[in-house]
């Protein structure tokens, strides 16, 4: 799994709330069954019109962000469906982490398997953060430290975040979670006698 | 006495595996779900890793996504749904697990098909690559929806890596009124609790108007559990529930059903069990709901108004309000009663089994669809397409003019040919009105399978109690 430890970038102000996985990335880009190609989908029909062509308004259109690496987005964002195509188009794009108030359940664990660092920060400072990202050229973010720090009018800023340890892990080490897993097996094995024995309807009837 | 549990704590303690160092739980999957759009990532992850799936006969898969609805003799057109269902067969071949082609009349939405055949059990883990996994909660079976990474890990361990969730309570109090169905319960608790209400949940629904709905009404409110924000809902088991599940192909058969129903009662929620949060909602309150707008907590009742942003004080949600009037082409403070359709979409995962399709043939019967609605009603399986033929449901349905079609997701959204065109407004009965759900520019309104054939005889959207 791909790591993530430091990352230094632009920021994109996304300011929509509830911004659901079917606004990430539409059904018609499900039908792959490949993991990567997906960024240029991204928020396919906030980008382009109906007959393709790119949407000056939104942001993700815009010269200043065409290099941006961080999304700073409303509340309740990745609602809906758990299409784990959502972070593969995000991570796709070159957008490693994600600045929101909340994040819906399925979507701020699938971010993990990607390599993306979803931060939770207050509405009022994600709403600040997003007023400001266009005069600010770089953020830098550090998970290990677990803080964000920018320059603004020439001044040294500093945000600290939290973050689940267990996840935090994670990313920092990039580790192979099957893997890790799988190194536990015996206690599989052993929970699934266990189980047979007191359940034993669970075992042995397989749909023809 | 030991500490009163609730149904989610139990099952939770008694599928526990391991306990990492990090603090997390490797908990243990009874059954995993597989359809073709979720999975194709996985099974190469495997391949990849040479590993291989643990369990296969604790896994079931099926197409339902990308299958067409109509001229299903012709297979699928589209060559990239076409390649995603065939490669769910050739992973499902490789690795001897049992897969329900399109031609199979058990074939259907995942989360139709599990219960009806029995996979789905009080008690059990059960995991998919699909939100709407939540259904199976109506068993009071813990259930819940999963990414591509996680399908693989579920399919190479038989586990999952977890944390557990907070409990929370959502009672219905009393009895619902005539022709208030599970969907508007459902609408009415996200109307109340919004769509991040129940993040960091699992739900449990109780009180005695859930107790008094069918195991079709279960499901369809254990199903939109995930729209309003919780991994997952559940609703302990009764009577109701061990009656559905007997005769089922996978349930137990003989003495051994007995055992079986002794021990799914006994996972019931103590009394006295604590929850983190509690709602209560009195169920005759409750009249048809319907959404206006482009989130699942847009919720008014049928005989209610269109919103107006003015009155709105908090900025976000008067933006939200907003955008949504715009993208639906809604006007603030019209009747909502007053809003006319272009489709009818009646199925999905959410109301597409046979009590729905009873309920629509019910205001169907001796009526007509209105002239220039279409109006599609998509059975959930093929066993529920076959009860309906049984039950001249389908005779019913032709004679009023709805188009009958083939099992699968279909409209709901829009991954096959079956889609709304941009600002065709539809009356559906699936879970989710976002932008571009139903087809790009599409607008979607939610509602029960009676509320949706009622649009369709009157053209707009109407207490169909008042037909």
């Amino acid at each position: 799994m791909e790591k993530f430890n430091k990352l230094s970038g632009h920021a994109i102000p996304l300011r929509i709330t509830n911004v659901d996985t079917d606004m990430i990335i539409p059904k018609q880009f499900l039908k792959t069954i490949k993991r990567t190609g997906l960024g240029e989908f991204l928020f396919y029909e906030l980008r382009y019109d109906q007959d393709g062509n790119k949407i000056s308004s939104f942001a993700l259109n815009q010269e200043q962000y065409k290099d941006a690496s961080i999304l700073i987005a409303g509340k309740n964002f990745g609602c809906g469906s758990s299409r784990e195509h959502a972070p593969w188009s995000i991570a796709d794009y070159g957008i490693k982490c994600i600045i929101a108030p909340s994040y819906a359940d399925i979507f701020y664990n699938n971010c993990f398997k990607n390599g993306i660092l979803p931060i939770i920060l207050d509405e009022a400072t994600v709403s600040r953060l997003q007023d400001s990202s266009d005069s600010i050229l770089n953020f830098n973010i550090d998970l290990e430290k677990q803080n964000i720090t920018f320059l603004e009018n020439n001044e040294k800023k500093e945000i600290s975040f939290e973050i689940d340890p267990a996840k935090k892990k994670c990313l920092l080490e990039g580790l192979d979670d099957i893997g890790l897993t799988l190194n536990k097996v015996a206690s599989i094995g052993h929970f699934e006698e266990d189980q047979e024995n007191e359940i034993p309807w669970l075992y042995g009837n397989k749909l023809k | 006495m030991s500490t009163p549990k609730t149904i989610y704590d139990k099952i939770w303690e008694s599928h526990i595996v391991d306990t990492n160092d990090d603090g997390t739980t490797i908990l243990y999957i009874d059954r995993h779900l597989v359809h073709e759009v979720t999975s194709p990532q996985a099974f190469e992850g495997l391949r990849l890793s040479g590993r291989k799936v643990r369990r296969p006969e604790f896994t079931l898969a099926t197409a339902d996504h990308n299958v067409p609805t109509a001229d299903r003799d012709k297979g699928i057109a589209d060559p990239d749904s076409k390649l995603q269902v065939e490669t769910l067969e050739m992973n499902a071949k490789e690795n001897n697990i049992t897969y329900l082609p399109m031609t199979d009349k058990r074939q259907g939405i995942v989360h139709i098909v599990g219960p009806e055949q029995g996979f789905t059990q009080p008690g059990m883990t059960i995991v998919c690559g699909d939100s709407h996994t939540s259904t199976h909660g109506a068993f009071g079976a813990l259930a819940w929806g999963i990414g591509t990474s996680e399908v693989e890990h579920t399919l190479a361990t038989q586990t999952l890596v977890q944390t557990k969730a907070k409990n929370m309570c959502i009672k219905i109090t009393g009895k619902v009124i005539e022709g208030v169905t599970a969907k508007d319960i459902v609408l009415a608790i996200i109307r109340k609790i919004g769509t991040a209400g129940g993040t960091g949940y699992v739900i449990e629904y109780t009180g005695e108007a859930i107790r008094n709905l069918s195991m079709e009404g279960r499901m369809t409110v254990c199903n939109m559990s995930i729209e309003a924000g919780a991994r997952a809902g559940l609703i302990s088991p009764d009577e109701t529930t061990c009656e559905y599940l007997r005769g089922r192909p996978l349930a137990p058969k003989g003495e051994v059903f007995e055992d079986a129903v002794n021990y799914w009662k006994s996972l019931a929620s103590d009394e006295g069990a604590h929850y983190d949060s509690v709602v209560e909602i009195r169920a005759d309150e409750i009249i048809p709901q319907i959404t206006w707008g482009t989130s699942p907590e847009d919720v008014v009742s049928i005989d209610g108004f269109v919103p107006d942003p003015e009155n709105e004080k908090n900025a976000d949600k008067k933006k939200s309000i907003e955008r949504a009037l715009d993208y639906m082409g809604l006007e603030p403070n019209m009747p909502v009663n007053e809003i006319k359709i272009d489709k009818v979409f009646i199925g999905s995962c959410t109301n597409g089994r046979i009590e729905d399709l009873r309920a629509v043939s019910q205001i169907a019967k001796g009526r007509k669809v209105e002239k220039g609605v279409h109006a599609m009603i998509v059975p959930g399986s093929g066993l529920v397409k076959e009860q309906a033929e049984k039950e001249g449901l389908d005779k019913i349905f032709i004679e009023a003019g709805f188009d009958w079609r083939d099992p699968g997701c279909s409209m709901c959204l829009a991954m096959n040919a079956d889609k709304l065109q941009p600002q065709e407004r539809c009356a559906s009965t699936s879970n989710r009105n976002f932008e571009g759900r139903q087809g790009r520019g599409g607008r979607t309104h939610l509602m029960s399978p009676q509320m949706a054939a009622a649009a369709a005889i009157r053209g707009k959207l109407t207490d169909f109690r008042d037909l």
